[in-house]
């Protein structure tokens, strides 16, 4: 490395001190995102397993329930997510190239994005509350499948709920990501908040990714 | 001995700040550990209190001290406690967060706010559950199966499972950390194979901690989710199936008790080979076997469920899996023996309890093996004969070691030496103590005698007043150490940097460490454990 | 996390692909496959995902040890699916039996 981009990485404002150097920062940020996507992997996956055994035990109660949910908003909310993430790895690309502007806007509409997400889901959760889908509140269901499909309404909303929940969770740190784009905290040199957020916020994508055939989309072919 | 270095330097990271708020902002992580230290120990006394009360109960047959659902709160508490807010966090956050950066020559930890978090979290967690304690207690058992715990259960269910789900942010930012910090903040030429197995160990525990953990939070989730929504997960009425519940419970509690063990071990080498002036024998054979452990240990949850109502073939699995899982354990037992063969054996404390640990981990480690055995199982299953063996290994185990570890890095921590007489006379209080309270429990409880009931038949009192005494013993041994050690801060001898004469990067910076550890980053070009090497205090050949 | 940038028209090509893909899913659900309705579902959402992690996630251009941090939440993952082992074989008599 030339002197000067020694002195950089080793001096720069965004070294923090027990670090050797940025590479070094970089790295240790990158693995830590990692592994903590790693424990949401198996947080989720306590729900998919839960979900695949209640599945093998009760397909036609399943398929019975699925059919309620309303398949358009989570094919739109499937779509929203992917374009999120295109606008966050965008994102990510305009920080390492140096073109701010690009990035806060790229930032903005992907947080929008998440809204709009959050906006459709709550949209649905008030759908199946009138249609008396909630277990604990209101629940009802017809009689043939009333008990079973009781476990795939509850799935639904713990699934759907805590996926919800990791998406506002985040908007916040896209937020953070603009306030610190906007400040000019994040640089050429200093672009790795945004890869490491944008990680997040693909992980939280990947999990719709699987959510949506396997809630949405079972049994649709039959007619119950 | 001749020392480069002053006995006390006058910039350490005690006196590195000083008032209540750089410690509770402190990023060091030596401060930290010492947070937990306290933190540890606070929920240790909680937890051994609810332990005086269930001894004192089974003095006698008849449940006259206290009603059948009070003692039910008491042992769930006492194993909630111990379990959640002493046996997990104690070792890997009291000492692996001051040795893992020393030992693998770095400033501090990948994430030092994260750190300081982490034992923010976990305080909080603690509260909540010391909540549900003082409103009324929690009666599920630490095991919280249901439908128990979703449906009948009255007592503070949701207050407990919300304090261990944060709680468990706490070991997963840790081991997040600690993972991050062995690969990618070693010192030049520290390569893996020239780590200390303290960090080995702490690896593979941190392995676990990642993986395991968020699987009993979600389940926790969904206890509480059932409890509020009576959505039907565990609920054999819309057709859920409460041993569900525990294959998620178990998937992360069996791991959870190599999470316990494994520090301990981690510990035991760095003393055996300290005690015995020799490199642990097979080096590569104990690194390998704690990973073997942190992963063999993933794959044996079922036998806890083998009079659940798992079918047979699992069943069959576990129990092969589960006599595998010993193999990994048994090279380790192995290979300290063979460290001590011909070693320069010393008698100081921390040693007594290595080879206290030693024995005792042997014991419960051989009583698991029994109990792999279906046959075996089916009969001992819900008697004492299970607790003896768990305690064996979490006491006699678990405990032993982190005394043993904070024995021998006391004089680093602190800068003083404890009065190695009391110690050593504490550590034969505890020992005895500890076999007088557990070896009776083997034998009563494969006479029959079962767990968590407050009366039992007559015929078991003898063994049941053994061991209650054998407990009042082990509560004096536990809090000699704490009155000796807390004297030593202010009236102990000045250690200096190597008391003990040990070879370990530790050991070359001063006694206590500056705040960023090294006054020079060292650079490293030897094996862990070279004690062939000329040495004099404070340097390392 | 290797310096390397990502040129954005990989970025949207593979916006497409997944598009498509989605879909597809929606496509193939309404077709009577029978138990390959699940099998399909799961393939495209593995693809997905896979183009998510590789190109989005730049795990493509990561390190070996970003791989295996990734394969091993998987495989730990799948790990905990075999609980369902437990009920695929209850209904198992060991004894002579229908």
């Amino acid at each position: 490395m030339l002197p000067e981009a020694v002195h950089q990485q080793t001096h720069s404002p965004s070294l923090a001190h027990h670090f050797d150097n940025l590479e070094q920062q970089r790295e240790a940020a990158t693995l830590g995102m990692w592994a903590f996507l790693v424990t949401e992997i198996l947080f989720f996956g306590g729900l998919f397993t839960v979900y695949m055994i209640y599945r093998s035990m009760y397909p036609q109660a399943f398929a019975a329930a699925s059919h309620e949910l309303v398949i358009w908003a989570g094919t739109t909310n499937t779509a929203v997510l992917i374009t999120s993430s295109l606008t966050m790895a965008l994102a990510v690309h305009a920080a390492q190239t140096g073109n701010r502007r690009l990035l806060v806007t790229l930032l903005i509409v992907t947080i929008a994005l998440g809204c709009v997400f959050l906006g459709i889901k709550a949209f649905e959760y008030y759908t199946e509350w009138v249609e008396h889908h909630v277990p604990g509140l209101n629940y009802a269901f017809e009689p043939e499948y009333y008990r079973n499909a009781q476990i795939f309404f509850s799935l639904y909303f713990v699934m759907t709920g805590l996926h919800a929940l990791h998406m506002i969770i985040g908007i916040g740190i896209m937020l953070f990501m603009l306030w610190w784009s906007i400040r000019g905290v994040i640089t050429t040199e200093y672009y790795n908040p945004i890869e490491i957020a944008g990680l997040y916020w693909h992980f939280v994508d990947i999990v719709w990714i699987f959510l949506f055939p396997l809630l949405y989309l079972i049994g649709r072919h039959a007619h119950v | 001995m001749a020392s480069s270095t002053v006995l006390t330097p006058p910039h350490h990271y005690l006196n590195d700040g000083v008032g209540i708020k750089s410690w509770l902002l402190t990023r060091d992580h030596k401060r930290i550990a010492l947070l937990y230290l306290a933190g540890v120990t606070f929920f240790f006394f909680i937890g051994g209190a609810m332990a005086t009360l269930i001894r004192i109960e089974l003095i006698t047959p008849a449940g006259d001290l206290v009603s059948d659902e009070t003692y039910n709160k008491l042992f769930t508490m006492h194993g909630v406690m111990m379990v959640f807010f002493f046996l997990i966090p104690a070792i890997p956050a009291v000492l692996g967060n001051f040795l893992v950066p020393i030992m693998i020559g770095a400033k501090d930890l990948a994430f030092p706010k994260l750190n300081l978090a982490s034992w923010y979290i976990y305080m909080l967690g603690g509260l909540f559950t010391l909540y549900a304690v003082v409103a009324g207690g929690l009666d599920t058992g630490w095991t919280f199966y249901t439908p128990f715990s979703t449906v009948a259960s009255t007592s503070n269910v949701i207050p407990a499972a919300v304090g261990i789900f944060i709680t468990g942010f706490s070991s997963i930012l840790t081991g997040l950390n600690f993972i991050v910090t062995i690969h990618r903040m070693r010192a030049p030429g520290m390569t893996w194979f020239r780590m200390p197995l303290f960090l080995w160990s702490t690896y593979a525990t941190s392995l676990i901690n990642v993986l395991g953990t968020p699987v009993i939070a979600i389940t926790l989730l969904l206890v509480a989710a059932e409890r509020i929504f009576h959505f039907g997960f565990f609920d054999p009425r819309v057709g859920g199936d409460p041993v569900l519940f525990q294959h998620l419970f178990w998937f992360y509690s069996h791991p959870a008790v190599y999470i316990m063990v494994l520090p301990a071990m981690g510990v035991v080498s760095e003393l055996v080979a300290a005690g015995c002036r020799k490199p642990v024998f097979g080096y590569a054979f104990v690194a390998f076997a704690s990973l073997a452990i942190a992963v063999l240990g993933f794959l044996v949850w079922g036998h806890h469920l083998f009079v659940a109502g798992e079918s047979v073939y699992s069943a069959m699995i576990f129990s092969i899996l589960s006599f595998l899982v010993a193999i990994p354990s048994a090279v380790k037992v192995f290979n300290w023996t063979a460290t001590m063969y011909k070693g320069s054996v010393s008698w100081e404390t921390p040693m007594l309890y290595a080879y206290g640990f030693i024995g005792l981990f042997t014991v419960g480690g051989l009583t698991g093996l029994f109990l792999a055995a279906i046959g075996v199982d089916v009969h001992v299953t819900d008697t004492y004969f299970i607790i003896a063996h768990f305690h064996y290994i979490m006491v006699g185990g678990t405990i032993m070691g982190y005394l043993g570890g904070l024995h021998f890095w006391w004089p680093k921590i602190s800068g003083r030496l404890y009065n190695e007489g009391l110690a050593k006379i504490a550590a034969g209080i505890i020992f005895i103590g500890f076999n007088l309270t557990f070896f009776p429990q083997f034998i009563v409880g494969y006479l029959g005698m079962p767990r968590r009931y407050h009366a039992y038949p007559p015929e078991f009192q003898v063994l049941n007043v053994l061991s209650s005494a054998g407990a009042s013993i082990l509560a004096v041994g536990y809090l000699l150490p704490m009155i000796y050690l807390m004297w030593s801060l202010r009236y102990g001898k000045l250690a200096g940097s190597n008391p003990w004469g040990a070879v370990g990067l530790e050991w070359t910076t001063t006694s206590p460490p500056p705040t960023e550890n090294f006054v020079t980053t060292p650079v490293v070009t030897w094996d862990a454990y070279q004690y062939d090497a000329q040495q004099v205090e404070g340097h390392v050949a | 996390m290797s310096e390397h940038i990502v040129p954005t028209r990989s970025y949207y090509v593979i916006y497409l692909v997944l598009m498509v893909c989605t879909a597809l899913t929606v496509w193939v659900a309404y077709l009577d496959l029978g138990p390959l309705n699940t099998v399909a579902a799961l393939a495209i959402a593995i693809f997905k995902a896979v183009l998510v992690i590789l190109f989005f996630m730049h795990v493509k251009y990561s390190s070996r040890l970003t791989w295996a941090v990734i394969a091993g939440g998987v495989f730990w993952f799948l790990i905990l699916l075999t609980i369902i082992g437990d009920y695929l074989t209850r209904a198992w008599q060991p004894y002579g039996s229908v």
